[in-house]
């Protein structure tokens, strides 16, 4: 699998698109989506509410587990993916396209979020 | 045992080879599914899937009083099985308490095939070593002498016959009989662990990779995949059928797990566990312990082992299994329920998921029945 190089990454696994008029799009890894084998169930923040990088806003779940899904930035929602909604197996089919769960209007960023190379190796091991 | 190093089947080139995500089970790397597990769990629904179990854990009894040891260290009328069947049977402690459920093969009038859950294996094994104490029989640990490959699905009879001259046709179900599976010895068994038909090979490891591809190619035409213990585990929850350290613990005898049937009392001679399980089946009666069943949900969020049932806010029992239903497209659970909920329809119940109650149904068991 290859990580799009546009994309930076954290180390829950999510992915952050570079900011349009200061949003972002979010949603977990192909790497991630692997991990946890056919998502069944997505549970996302609502439009309006505010994350926090690093912490919990809401969860996947798949056929052997749940998940927490974290926010890689903080920021308020600005839009979530109904059709992910709807059909979660989005999340496995196409990670980092049709499977974003949601958009998020950037107010501050963590110093630790990974280029698509250093996810790459940091899911190497 | 004191390794720490998971033990690989014979068939673990294979699943790497098929780029399959593995699992430690029971101290085995077994595979946890190749693709997607809800693509193999309705392929085993619709059409067919093989799956590698060689993690099962297999002991032979043999000798002239192989048949008085079993029934003496079994819950089963064992005796009565005749050559050419298996009984789905229990081990007990003299408490009553589940040590393992246990499929037992009749290979000959004094050769038995007793096989465990990988998890148990050892408990049963030396349960049966120091039962044996006394008896004319030998308790072998044949671990090591089997694969286990199981095809199961609707499509698995024509998949087999065109590998076999065994007659599959008089096969029955629980009944197993030596032959030749594309030019290899097996033991084929018409058992399974998914609610539908099929049948498990016990072949020698040095053979499971050559009847894999056997199978594998004879498959191709009508649909048959590669499963994992994943969708095997789905497939087993919708049929209703209990998994060991779930469903049956120790602290459980078979009545309280609603299998009392299992436990055969008019047996000749004593057996392990009878004078506990006499009054475990009086109290079954008198005061019905908490009772076995379905959930469906009426939500998306899944129940999973452990979670407390509830009604009127108060906790009425737990989940011992829960997943998403690739058949019913539900969340559904096994759950100990209080008897005075434990009837299918009874209302208010639900689930407390991280805090939430979602409500679910009760319903009767299984979840899934194939159509004959």
């Amino acid at each position: 699998m290859s990580n799009p190089q546009q994309l930076r990454y954290s180390k829950e696994h999510e992915w952050l698109s570079a900011a349009e008029d200061g949003v972002s799009t979010v949603g977990i890894t192909e790497h991630a989506a692997n991990a946890l084998g056919d998502v069944v169930f997505v549970q996302l923040p609502e439009v309006g509410d505010t994350v926090t990088a690093g912490e919990s806003c809401g969860e996947l779940e798949s056929t052997k587990s749940v998940s927490e899904l974290y926010a890689p930035v903080s920021g308020e929602i600005a839009a979530v993916n109904q059709d992910v909604v709807d059909d979660p197996s989005l999340v496995n089919s196409a990670p980092f396209e049709g499977g974003w769960l949601f958009k998020v209007r950037v107010t501050d960023e963590p110093a630790d979020l990974l280029s698509a190379d250093e996810y790459t190796a940091y899911t190497a091991g | 045992m004191s390794s720490t190093e998971p033990r690989r089947t014979a068939l673990d080139a294979v699943h790497r080879a098929l780029g399959a995500t593995m699992t430690d089970f029971a101290g085995w790397d077994m595979p946890l599914r190749y693709g997607s597990e809800r693509e193999e769990h309705l392929a085993v629904r619709t059409r067919a899937g093989l799956f590698d179990l060689s993690h099962m854990g297999e002991i032979a009894v043999t000798g002239p009083q192989a048949a008085a040891l079993l029934d003496f260290a079994l819950v089963g009328n064992i005796a009565s099985v005749g050559v050419g069947r298996a009984r789905y049977t229990m081990i007990c402690q003299a408490d009553g308490g589940i040590l393992d459920d246990l499929i037992v093969y009749r290979l000959a009038e004094t050769e038995y095939l007793v096989v465990a859950n990988a998890s148990n294996a050892q408990v049963v094994l030396d349960a049966l070593t120091e039962r044996a104490a006394g008896f004319d029989a030998e308790v072998r640990d044949d671990r090591d002498a089997y694969a286990l490959l199981a095809v199961q699905g609707p499509q698995s009879p024509g998949i087999l016959a065109a590998l076999t001259d065994a007659d599959l046709d008089g096969l029955k179900y629980y009944a197993g009989l030596p032959g030749t599976v594309a030019g290899v010895p097996a033991l084929i068994a018409r058992t399974g662990y998914t609610g539908e038909d099929g049948f498990e090979l016990f072949v020698k490891p040095e053979h499971a990779e050559e009847l894999w591809q056997a199978l594998t190619k004879a498959g191709e035409g009508a649909g048959l995949v590669p499963c994992g213990l994943s969708c095997r585990d789905t497939l087993r929850l919708e049929a209703g059928m209990p998994l060991y350290g779930h469903e049956l613990t120790a602290e459980l005898t078979p009545f309280d797990a609603g299998l009392g049937r299992v436990v055969k009392f008019d047996k000749e001679g004593d057996f392990v566990g009878r004078e506990a399980l006499t009054e475990a089946a009086a109290r079954a009666e008198s005061s019905p312990p908490r009772v076995l069943v379905g959930l469906v949900a009426e939500g998306r969020r899944v129940p999973r082992a452990g979670f407390p049932v509830v009604a009127d806010g108060a906790v009425i029992g737990e989940v011992t299994s829960g997943a998403p239903s690739p058949t019913l497209g539900k969340p559904i659970a096994m759950a100990y329920v209080d008897a005075a909920h434990a009837a299918p329809g009874t209302a208010g119940v639900g689930v407390d998921i991280r805090g939430s109650h979602e409500p679910y149904e009760v319903v009767a068991l299984p979840f899934y029945k194939r159509r004959k």
